[in-house]
């Protein structure tokens, strides 16, 4: 056959024609894409049965419900618990994120030794049986000096079973230094306490309040148990709630408040009390609550006298007129709220003069234990466990003073005042300390200073699932469960207005070489032998949590919570101390915190025009728990960018200083100094620099750690005279 | 495919995001996360790069403190309908039908695997609701034991969105197939942004069923594309003529006119889109 021109044309055309009409080019591509995506590292999720198994979240203190999607042993998902009282079915961003810390490579994997310097980061891996026997010999050589308080323990809270193991250990081994992490919750607590309650705590009916006054609290970005405040704030959408936020700040609250008060930063008690004096001035007190209920009505009125609305004016640079409105609306409504508690209200514990002054609003519109109001709830009583016997030594180490000078919670306000244990200035440290479920080297304003602390306490344990700040400063860790693993019992507070104890539960077998940290105390009184060990006859945690809750139990393990589902706070005649007690509005020391002059944060203005104020998100958890991958992911790229924060400031402010948006500049405050980017924003109040908490670690991985800047390090501790309590919301800056 | 569609009614799948409600707290956005396989990297901060089906953006009302406002919007894939049914931007641009309108669900597909990363899809669509994978997913070690087996995780060089969480509808489907029932109910189909969302700003449903409360929310005219007939209620670039499934409800003006391009003076709600029948 000739091939000519014209045929080899043909058979061209026509086999690319041919080609085309057939499915050949169609399966190649596919084909193709398919072979080019069979890569042997993209892991394939095995297949295997699908259920859920429920447990309690304990990554904050909110106390919700989750339940956890199973795939044969592989734990695949978190999601919110739907007939949990506390949640509803709702979960919040760090909730979801819990598997990320479950499976993440930031987990202790077994007991540790350190054997570098501190903080170098050289461990030794030991067994269980060393690392418990190390810690005992450490604590009974203390001991044996005749100087059992020169031994501390620090934790989140006291509440549970396994906060109550380690203050039994703390007594019984002789030591009154057990503090907690100051949180808002100890403010309101003191100032309940004050005020003529006893073992009670706040709680607040917000689902049924008709308007809602929030004095800074963050109730969008992580306040009480979060997501029943989400939940609360939709309802409050649907129905006719007035929210007003005041803060100085646009947060996420303030955004989706009705109104938004911008004031200055610490003039929150300047505020409320210039509100009290317009309720009382228009006589829109609820008089038979004030009259039959009340103490010293006579002594709050000429506290008041010296806040009008003009003087509290110049100090939050608010108008008088805005102040005397929303008072007025405030005491009008019919089940009005005032909320207390910055941000999250976990940072610090803020000054008892703001809690005060706030409560007292509570108090003048007759809110306490009605519907829609602040409520008195008390605190939980489950744990009865039988006096342990003291020696000789444990009696004399008790009657010592504490490392904060104050009695602690026996005769002082609060456990926490954890700045004059381990803070900058601290100067009595520990020989041995424990900690346990919080991060102060993290976490504490001044953690520079924290963290240098750290370094001359001759023996840190550290308890922690993660590597975090506290732990890679320690000499020792003694890695517990994670929240999944273990058996727990979880009471709530977190502003629940009934009593709630959730059980944490195993939904996985442990990951790796840990233990539960209330066995990891018992082990350690058994080998403490003597009037330790005899405190604690338990045969092992489990036993003890049996036991402690035993006629919960059953209900317990059956719903996965417990809970007075027809709890009603007590009438007012019964609500404060002994029955016909009154709550006392004035006097004593009320009269001296709330005549206290506002606290000032640390620097001269001359030198330092700005004023530095952090902020919580609810994307960066800022507690002991960092932030796992998704929610760092989650940030926006106006807070975060590569490895910068950015600071937010007010355009008008950018001007007076000479910086534009994107410039990187240096935030000096008295303490410190950070290289920030400038992000400006109409959100923020002229004058004021906002920088969000949770960023700048040095420990755990690389998805967390060298990301910004952790602005505790450029903050210092603001001691409330009056109280002892560590306000630190802020310190005076300028930009370099 | 005719005969199928005169059987079963057909579905329109959409959501309706209460901007009121929505606190920007981004628990739709990890809830997605996890569901689906999505992957992270050590940086994310560059957000043209970060891989989110669900992203939450943030809009201002540009005025100077204090009379500032923050609204949030979460956007998912907007599940555009098009001019005719199945005409969305990038269906009809796609080279390797990886990328499909389901008129059974009013669902837009994406089929990894057949894929091959052209990327024409991602330049179609006005949202930004596509993701390409510019590297392979990493888990670090032990991390991938989390991984979702009904999502299959993806590669280096696909593109990636939004699905509804379809695996959950086809579990669904299958469920009520093993009953005996031919109905999925509202309640049995969520994606995860919807279920976790703690607000309760997102509502799923289908928009074709009267009984389904986004139906309720929205009424959607729908011989008009499913316009929404309430007030409140608006979608994102609705002029384009995408007829998107995703509303959103505000009640704010300024956030409503946030929502497309508008001349000054233009009123938001102005807008009326003919259809082409």
């Amino acid at each position: 056959m000739k091939v000519d021109r014209r045929s080899f044309l043909s058979l061209l055309i026509g086999g690319a024609a041919g080609t085309a009409l057939s499915p050949l080019p169609w399966k190649l591509t596919d084909d193709l894409s398919i072979w080019t995506q069979n890569w042997p590292w993209t892991p394939v999720p095995q297949r295997g049965e699908s259920y859920y198994e429920t447990t309690t979240c304990t990554l904050c203190p909110g106390g919700c419900g989750v339940k956890v999607r199973k795939i044969d042993e592989r734990c695949v998902k978190i999601e919110g618990a739907d007939e949990h009282p506390v949640n509803k079915g709702g979960v919040c961003i760090l909730g979801l994120s819990g598997l990320q810390l479950l499976y993440g490579p930031t987990r202790i994997k077994t007991p540790l030794k350190r054997v570098g310097e501190k903080g170098e980061g050289k461990w030794r891996s030991i067994s269980w049986q060393e690392a418990l026997d190390e810690l005992a010999s450490r604590l009974k050589q203390v001991r044996s000096k005749g100087t059992p308080e020169k031994a501390a323990c620090l934790l989140d809270g006291i509440d549970g079973t396994v906060g109550r193991l380690f203050q039994r250990l703390m007594t019984v081994y002789g030591s009154p230094n057990l503090f907690c992490m100051p949180a808002a919750e100890d403010a309101s607590k003191a100032a309940l306490k004050l005020a003529g309650g006893s073992a009670v705590r706040a709680g607040f009916d917000l689902e049924e309040a008709d308007f809602v006054l929030s004095f800074g609290c963050g109730l969008l970005d992580g306040w009480g148990s979060p997501v029943r405040v989400f939940k609360a704030n939709s309802s409050w959408k649907d129905g006719h709630t007035t929210v007003v936020q005041v803060e100085p700040r646009l947060s996420n609250t303030a955004a989706k408040a009705d109104h938004w008060l911008a004031v200055k930063p610490g003039s929150e008690a300047e505020l409320a009390l210039a509100m009290a004096n317009v309720i009382i001035g228009r006589n829109l007190y609820d008089s038979e609550f004030i009259s039959n209920y009340c103490d010293n009505f006579e002594g709050l009125k000429r506290l008041v006298a010296l806040h009008t609305p003009e003087t509290a004016a110049a100090a939050t640079g608010l108008g008088p007129e805005t102040i005397v409105k929303w008072a007025v609306e405030f005491a009008r409504a019919s089940r009005p709220v005032a909320l207390y508690g910055r941000g999250q209200g976990r940072a610090s514990a803020g000054s008892l003069r703001d809690c005060m002054a706030i409560m007292l609003l509570n108090a003048l519109v007759g809110g306490f234990n009605r519907s829609g109001g602040m409520w008195i709830v008390p605190e939980y009583d489950y744990i009865a466990w039988q006096e342990p016997e003291l020696d000789e030594v444990a009696r004399a180490g008790l009657e010592r003073p504490r490392a904060d000078g104050s009695g602690g919670g026996k005769d002082g306000l609060t456990l926490s005042l954890v700045q004059r244990l381990l803070g900058t200035d601290a100067e009595q440290l520990p020989e041995v300390l424990m900690v346990a479920r919080c991060n102060p080297v993290y976490s504490l304003a001044g953690s520079g200073g924290v963290e240098d602390n750290f370094r001359k306490i001759p023996f840190v344990v550290s308890f922690s699932s993660f590597m975090d700040e506290t732990a890679a400063m320690a000499d020792l860790v003694l890695p517990e469960h994670l929240y999944l693993e273990t058996l727990e019992d979880v009471p709530v507070s977190a502003g629940l207005n009934f009593p709630l104890i959730g059980l944490c539960r195993p939904v996985t077998e442990p990951q790796f070489n840990t233990m539960a940290l209330g066995e990891i105390v018992i082990r350690l009184a058994g080998i403490m032998g003597g009037t330790v060990a005899g405190a604690f006859q338990w045969d092992d945690y489990e036993t003890c949590l049996k036991e402690t809750l035993e006629n919960k139990w059953e209900t317990l393990e059956e719903q996965g919570f417990w809970y007075d589902s027809g709890f009603r706070p007590p009438a007012w005649d019964q609500a404060f101390g002994d029955a016909g007690g009154k709550f006392r509005l004035a006097g004593g020391k009320i009269d001296e915190i709330l005549e206290a002059e506002e606290i000032t944060p640390a620097g001269d203005p001359a030198q330092f025009p700005l004023v530095l104020v952090p902020y919580d998100s609810i994307r960066l958890a800022n507690g002991y728990i960092g932030d796992p991958p998704f929610m760092i992911k989650s940030v926006w790229d106006d807070v975060l960018e590569g490895k910068d924060v950015c600071i937010q400031i007010n355009p008008a402010t950018a001007r007076k200083y000479a910086v534009a948006e994107g410039k990187v500049v240096h935030l000096v405050t008295p303490v410190g100094k950070a290289r920030v980017k400038v992000h400006l924003d109409e959100a923020v109040m002229p004058g004021i620099v906002c920088i969000p908490r949770g960023l700048g670690h040095t420990a755990y991985d690389a998805y967390l750690a060298g990301k910004g800047i952790n602005v505790n390090a450029l903050i210092g501790s603001m001691e409330e005279a009056a109280s002892g309590f560590d306000a630190a919301w802020g310190i005076r800056a300028k930009l370099a | 495919m005719k005969q199928e569609q005169t059987k079963h009614r057909p579905k329109r799948y959409g959501m309706v995001i209460d901007l009121d409600k929505c606190t920007g707290c981004g628990s739709c956005m990890v809830a997605c996360m996890a569901e689906n396989n999505v992957p992270f990297k050590k940086d994310e901060s560059d957000k043209l790069l970060s891989i989110t089906w669900m992203r939450v953006y943030k809009i201002t009302n540009g005025k100077s403190f204090p009379d500032s406002d923050i609204c949030y919007i979460p956007r998912p894939c907007q599940h555009c309908a098009g001019q005719h049914e199945g005409h969305s931007p990038c269906v009809s641009v796609c080279p390797a039908t990886a990328t499909d309108y389901s008129r059974e669900t009013g669902i837009v597909s994406q089929i990894y695997t057949r894929c091959f990363g052209c990327r024409y899809c991602m330049a179609a669509c006005p949202y930004h609701a596509r993701y390409f994978n510019w590297w392979d997913p990493v888990w670090p070690d032990g991390m991938e034991k989390y991984l979702n087996p009904d999502v299959s995780p993806r590669m280096r060089g696909v593109v990636e969105k939004c699905s509804f969480c379809f695996h959950r509808y086809q579990a669904a489907k299958d469920k009520a197939y093993l009953e005996g029932r031919r109905v999925v109910e509202e309640d049995e189909y969520q994606t995860a942004c919807t279920q976790a969302c703690p607000a309760g700003a997102i509502v799923f449903g289908d928009l074709n069923n009267p009984d389904h409360l986004v139906h309720k929310l929205v009424k959607p005219d729908l011989k008009n594309g499913g316009r929404p007939r309430n007030p409140e209620v608006f979608r994102l670039l609705e002029r384009l003529g995408t007829n998107p499934k995703v509303y959103y409800k505000s009640s704010r003006q300024w956030v409503r006119k946030a929502g497309d391009n508008y001349l000054p003076g233009e009123k938001p709600g102005a807008v009326i889109q003919k259809s082409h029948s």
